[in-house]
């Protein structure tokens, strides 16, 4: 399937939560999805036999000035076809829904962005640090972030 | 050909403690920093808790505040055992966010040295595998023919390990006037140790009893998890990035894709795994000899391209058919001289995840042998 045709698929079941579809990037266009019904619309990408999104390839999250994103790199191991999905959350309540439960990969790359960036996967079940120390104060790839001074008495900047 | 494992006997009447026991981060069979929180049955692995993170460099945050040309270095320093690989993904990412077209020459070099070190990985991965599981011998014969290829890379680029030879638009530099003889000389040496390693490890009955039928990882679970590389095909499921989405040139070549059966055993299980590796050698031996003879002598190994890179404003996600599995780059340009987010999805931190699942109910001693089947490095799981 195009990417058009898995679009008004998902246009059609979920109405106002399917944002607008943009095609004009060099490479790679992506679909823009309001957070709310996130699991919903993951859980039909898997489970539609005629989309049948199996893998998970990859899921950032992504900094910009005023929001935060979280982007969904999906492809079917059977129909060949891929998608991009983007979920942009305002930075004093950064939360997304889990699809942990979906795709079971989704579980560490979360865990990362929540260490990273700060974005809480609501309905993850383990949703801690993983890369960075467990008592790490702060989240690093965040433009404005800050390095502190010391940690655990040893000096951070060099 | 039946053989009573311990773990046929019902656990459950027998009386014992539970116990956590700890693995690493600096022990031998854990390939590098890495932190395993094990629960144990008696002898029988009940979880699996990994802690990751001991080697975490920062390279996304690095990539942020470098040019694009000055990130492969730190590419390089991902997956440190396929050094080659992982430049090959990053810089045909930066190429396809620019459009940017190399000369013939530069993507047969590419191809070779790229399927040089898919070899060399692999006979590490072999190599530590059978240690991990009491082998000791073909350590030696594995690590001393990787040496050859090595040899070849410090002739080319200067560098053993990291390599920062494949540069957006071409090479660092041209490769040596006896590249070729070399290259063919080192495909004769690897097939024929191949087979000694065949005769010694691989269908040795100690070996076949420490690895079929343990860690068995069905094809669905294995897709679920985002698994790739050895670890999905070893499932029985035929997916190769080269194949399936042909990059480079590779769509010229014609080679197979090696799956695993369950000869011995289980499809998936440790051997399934271990096994695409080795016949994944000689499907590598092919592409290059293929790729030696229709490579051209003449030609620049430099694109024409502007001194300060400057892809136009878009995004990306280019994935590439790693040592281990899928590398993929996604890469945010805002239209400036420095990325504004680079993200790696490494195959091994993607696989590595896998490990509680596919361990919970063997024996402890065959959690080890289970690590050692998922090959992984600990430079590109933390990056």
């Amino acid at each position: 399937m195009t990417i058009e045709e898995i679009y008004s698929v998902l246009k059609e079941k979920f109405g106002d939560s399917i944002g607008e579809l943009v095609t004009n990037q060099p490479v790679d266009p992506y679909i823009n999805v309001l957070p709310d019904k996130l699991f919903e619309i993951c859980l039909e990408l898997r489970d539609n036999p005629e989309l049948d999104f199996d893998y998970l390839m990859c899921l950032s999250g992504v900094d910009f000035p005023e929001t935060l994103q979280v982007v969904y790199h999906l492809y079917s191991m059977k129909k060949k076809h891929k998608i991009v999905l983007k979920v942009t959350v305002p930075k004093d309540n950064p939360k997304v829904p889990s699809v942990e439960k979906i795709w079971r990969s989704a579980d560490w790359h979360e865990r990362e962005a929540y260490d990273l960036f700060g974005i809480i996967f609501e309905g993850h079940h383990n949703l801690v640090r993983i890369l960075l120390p467990y008592d790490w104060e702060g989240h690093p790839l965040r433009k404005d972030y800050k390095e502190p001074e010391t940690y655990h008495g040893m000096r951070v900047p060099y | 050909m039946t053989t009573t494992r311990f773990i046929d006997i019902d656990f459950s009447k027998i009386e014992s403690d539970r116990m956590r026991l700890n693995v690493g981060p600096q022990h031998p069979s854990t390939h590098g920093v890495l932190r395993l929180e094990v629960e144990l049955d008696g002898e029988v692995v009940t979880n699996v808790i990994p802690h990751i993170g001991y080697l975490h460099r920062c390279f996304e945050k690095i990539s942020e505040n470098m040019n694009y040309q000055q990130v492969i270095p730190y590419v390089d320093r991902m997956d440190y055992i396929s050094s080659m690989n992982n430049e090959l993904a990053y810089v045909m990412a930066v190429e396809k966010l620019m459009d940017i077209k190399v000369p013939e020459k530069v993507e047969y070099i590419r191809v070779i040295m790229s399927e040089l070190n898919r070899i060399a990985n692999h006979q590490i991965a072999v190599a530590t595998f059978g240690l991990d599981a009491g082998a000791f011998t073909p350590f030696l014969y594995l690590f001393r023919d990787r040496e050859y290829i090595l040899w070849i890379f410090e002739k080319a680029s200067g560098g053993r390990l990291l390599f920062n030879y494949f540069w957006v638009g071409g090479l660092a530099n041209d490769v040596y006037p006896t590249f070729k003889e070399d290259v063919l000389n080192i495909v004769k040496q690897v097939r024929k140790t191949n087979k000694e390693i065949e005769d010694l490890l691989i269908y040795n009955k100690i070996f076949i009893d420490r690895t079929a039928n343990v860690g068995v990882l069905p094809a669905d679970v294995a897709i679920n998890y985002g698994c790739s590389g050895p670890v999905l095909r070893g499932s029985g499921v035929q997916f190769d990035l080269r194949k399936n989405e042909p990059y480079s040139i590779y769509d010229r070549f014609d080679f197979e894709i090696p799956i695993g059966k369950g000869e011995v055993g289980t499809v998936g299980d440790c051997w399934d795994r271990n096994i695409v590796r080795m016949r994944e050698m000689e499907q590598s031996c092919r592409i290059i000899e293929l790729a030696i003879a229709q490579m051209p002598n003449e030609g620049d190994v430099q694109a024409a391209i502007p001194k300060k890179i400057r892809p136009p404003k878009g995004e990306i996600y280019f994935r590439a058919e790693n040592p281990k599995g899928e590398l993929g780059f996604y890469i945010i340009s805002d239209g400036k001289d420095k990325p504004y987010r680079v993200k790696g999805r490494a195959p091994s931190f993607v696989n590595l995840s896998v490990l509680p699942e596919i361990s919970r109910g063997y024996l402890f001693a065959d959690l080890i042998v289970i690590l050692g089947s998922i090959d992984i490095v600990l430079g590109e799981v933390d990056r």
